[in-house]
């Protein structure tokens, strides 16, 4: 079987992005061995070489390392890296747009917040 | 200096008063998987038999990791080709064909064969006349897999396959692609069905490489931008536009340019949508014909 890919997303960014979701969910932890490139190819039904440039844009970041002839490890700290990343992430995209959108609507900004306080769901 | 596994000088072809091939030149590196696509015509066939040393180009140099293929049987052995219209003598049985490839390439895998004709259900026994359009794909499919050519061409290989067959064709060569690292150059059709498996992409056009490159590195360069129309236009203003279309206010145009995280942003702070367009869309964009000249793509 292959996972789905979203033809409208580069390839790699999907598997990159694939890896660093599976590190917040703690489905990977720190010093956890990550699939080889081979293995994300077979995964996704994809070009290893395709796979290997997610997988390194991960390793530029820091966020995954190499171990020479064993294959690729979460870097310590990497959850920590990750949600900072998103979190930048998800003020510059989602916050920036729900804002602009309540301007349209001429909802305040107080408004906003009490609506965000009052939402059902989303408490842990 | 790198030895290619394919490498093409200047090819020029002619039939007649038709240009079919028009100075081409392309490097193919060793253990690459790429995709030949063109429409019908753009000369794609014609490439591949005189890389195969097939047909003779009127002008230029084709050299397999190095040499020439005519006349020159070593580097002949280095290269299968897979054709639609299927390649071997019509009173020979199924085990007859993959024993007489088997006895031409040097890295035949007899198991693999043996393993693809019981997943695609084959009957060895069966003479090549009377197989149907499908299993004679099959055939072909068995032996530019098992072939394990360090150059192995497969030429539009799936006539009269069907999607389950298709799908298997694509696993199992990704699989032993991974296992036994070649070149491999699929030429096809069916850009959708391939696109996730080419590292390298060549877009063939009336003779001519109308583009080519790394296949997620194009697809970053390939975008649909909507949103209301002033502010599509003012992100626009100096990219190269495939396609642009309005209706009322909003309009819809399709990018082939590099466009920085920063003028995602902006565009994104300006309410635009903006994704990567397939590589199959792509391909109809570029050689759709209208407006398109070769010097406005490859910079």
């Amino acid at each position: 079987m292959k996972l789905p890919l979203d033809e409208n997303k580069l390839i790699y960014m999907q598997i990159a992005e694939a890896i660093e979701d599976a590190v917040i969910s703690g489905e990977l932890s720190e010093g956890d061995q990550v699939y080889s490139t081979n293995q994300f190819a077979r995964l996704y039904g994809i070009n290893p070489a395709t796979a290997a440039k997610g997988i390194n844009l991960l390793v530029e970041e820091g966020i995954l390392f190499k171990r020479r002839g064993i294959g690729m490890f979460v870097a310590e700290g990497a959850r920590n890296m990750i949600i900072s990343k998103r979190k930048k992430q998800f003020i510059e995209d989602h916050i920036s747009k729900l804002i602009r959108e309540a301007e349209k609507l001429n909802i305040t900004k107080e408004d906003l917040i009490d609506i965000i306080r009052n939402y059902e769901g989303g408490d842990k | 200096m790198m030895t290619y596994a394919v490498e093409c000088k200047n090819i020029s072809k002619h039939f007649g008063k038709t240009t079919a091939l028009s100075h081409i030149n392309l490097n193919m590196e060793k253990d690459k998987i790429y995709g030949l696509l063109g429409r019908n015509g753009a000369g794609k066939s014609t490439l591949l038999n005189i890389v195969t040393a097939q047909t003779f180009p009127d002008d230029g140099e084709v050299k397999i990791f190095g040499e020439s293929p005519y006349e020159n049987g070593r580097a002949l052995r280095n290269i299968c080709i897979v054709k639609e219209n299927g390649m071997f003598l019509k009173d020979v049985s199924v085990t007859g064909a993959l024993d007489i490839a088997s006895s031409f390439y040097n890295n035949w895998d007899k198991k693999l064969a043996e393993r693809l004709l019981i997943e695609f259900q084959l009957d060895k026994r069966k003479t090549y006349r009377n197989l149907s359009l499908g299993m004679k794909s099959q055939l072909g499919i068995i032996v530019g897999l098992a072939s394990r050519a360090p150059i192995t061409i497969f030429d539009e290989p799936y006539i009269g396959l069907d999607a389950a067959g298709r799908q298997l064709f694509y696993d199992v060569l990704i699989e032993d692609y991974m296992e036994n690292p070649r070149t491999i150059i699929l030429s096809t059709h069916l850009i959708d069905e391939v696109s996730n498996l080419l590292e390298d992409v060549i877009i063939l056009n009336k003779g001519e490489v109308m583009l080519e490159g790394n296949s997620e590195d194009i697809k970053n360069k390939a975008f649909y931008i909507r949103g209301t129309k002033d502010r599509v236009e003012k992100h626009i203003s100096g990219k190269k536009v495939l396609s642009k279309e309005e209706f009322g206010n909003t309009m819809a145009v399709a990018i082939f340019d590099s466009i920085s995280d920063n003028e995602i942003r902006a565009m994104e702070l300006d309410d635009l949508a903006i994704s990567s367009i397939p590589l199959q869309q792509l391909f109809i964009f570029l050689t759709g014909g209208k407006m398109i000249k070769r010097g406005d793509i490859n910079e």
